[in-house]
């Protein structure tokens, strides 16, 4: 264990995804940079290539993009620590969706909400753009690296090649340690 | 027709049904399950129209949280209430969960070796890629309107730049987002 890491409690994750789960407009891809700066820069709780490896991971499992979250969990306190910060990072937003469920067809014709999700769309495609900046600073490290998120971008907004291969390919490459 | 509150007259699902049927949604989906959700919802069980799924999605997306999660909730409410969302959602995360923590489990094991470690750092690379490619399709549709523009540029400095905390962020940014777009509204 790297001596100048600063493990949290269960409650510190609790009260960190508790707050997070009602800030995460735009969905789990939209936060990432807000778990990086608490889990790595703020608290310490890993390092920047423990972040990476959580995130390839949980990109290389089923399931929905929110796992990440239960492997920050995992890296800084186990299993135990995997379940509060997804029931953590769930709970809130789906208590709040649960209720609003009930006014938003009242809601939903009202131009105030339109106004709302306009300003909303920037806001979150701005904060993905920057998940994906940060990411790309924690983990691209050298020219191949660069080289494998530019085209992987290029790829994904050019082609309509399965997600899927991208990640194959890469895993290959790294396997092959050609990268 | 109501779309997100009223329970139709038909189909009666019962909370064990929304489990199983969500427990595969769960294993279905790699890099978002969204679409898997929607083909079981729509196509397969047709528990949702078209016009229903779409909004129960732009709901979903409106409110905080991981959208696909507020899918589920949603779904399961609609159906059986609390049992029904708690019953969706139990069935949505479970797989994906022992599947991510049995993988990272196994990684640990080998994770001193070189070959899986730069497979995983050329993995992280590549999925870093494809979030970017997310954010960029995000923000094509805006690229007319230039105040929009603006606020994506301010988001992205904040957040990616000076790595302010979201909460200052959002609550600086959202009230003046909307202001702006209630301004312009026509």
């Amino acid at each position: 264990m790297d001596p100048a890491l600063d493990l949290p409690t269960l409650l510190d994750l609790a009260r960190h995804f508790l707050t997070l789960s009602l800030l995460s407009i735009g969905g789990a891809n939209a936060i990432i940079p807000e778990i990086h700066l608490r889990a790595v820069e703020i608290e310490h709780w890993m390092t920047d290539a423990d972040f990476s490896e959580m995130f390839a991971l949980s990109q290389a499992a089923p399931g929905p993009n929110v796992l990440i979250v239960s492997l920050i969990g995992w890296k800084a306190a186990g299993v135990a620590g995997a379940l509060v910060a997804m029931l953590a990072m769930c709970a809130p937003s789906s208590v709040l969706t649960y209720h609003f469920v009930t006014v938003w067809d009242r809601f939903r014709a009202a131009p105030l909400r339109i106004a709302i999700q306009s300003a909303l769309a920037p806001v979150t495609a701005g904060l993905i753009v920057a998940s994906g900046y940060v990411l790309t600073r924690a983990i691209d490290q050298d020219w191949q690296a660069f080289a494998i998120t530019g085209t992987t971008v290029f790829l994904a907004l050019t082609t309509r090649l399965h997600p899927l291969w991208m990640l194959g390919a890469a895993a290959a490459l790294g396997a092959l340690q050609i990268v | 027709m109501d779309a997100t509150t009223t329970p139709p007259a038909a189909p009666a699902v019962s909370t064990s049904e929304l489990f199983t049927a969500f427990l595969k949604v769960g294993l279905s989906g790699f890099g978002g399950v969204l679409p898997f959700a929607r083909r079981m919802l729509v196509e397969q069980r047709k528990w949702l129209t078209e016009l229903e799924f779409n909004e129960v999605l732009s709901l979903s997306q409106f409110l905080p949280g991981p959208n696909i999660v507020n899918v589920t909730v949603i779904v399961g409410r609609r159906f059986q209430g609390v049992a029904g969302a708690v019953a969706a959602t139990l069935g949505l995360m479970l797989m994906p969960m022992v599947i991510v923590l049995a993988l990272a489990a196994v990684y640990a094991q080998f994770a001193q070796i070189a070959a899986v470690k730069s497979a995983t750092h050329a993995v992280s690379a590549a999925a870093a890629g494809l979030i970017i490619a997310v954010g960029f399709r995000m923000a094509r549709p805006l690229r007319r309107t230039p105040w929009q523009v603006g606020i994506a540029v301010v988001a992205f400095a904040a957040i990616g730049v000076a790595r302010l905390p979201l909460l200052w962020v959002l609550a600086a940014l959202a009230p003046l987002a909307v202001g702006v777009a209630w301004w312009t509204r026509r």
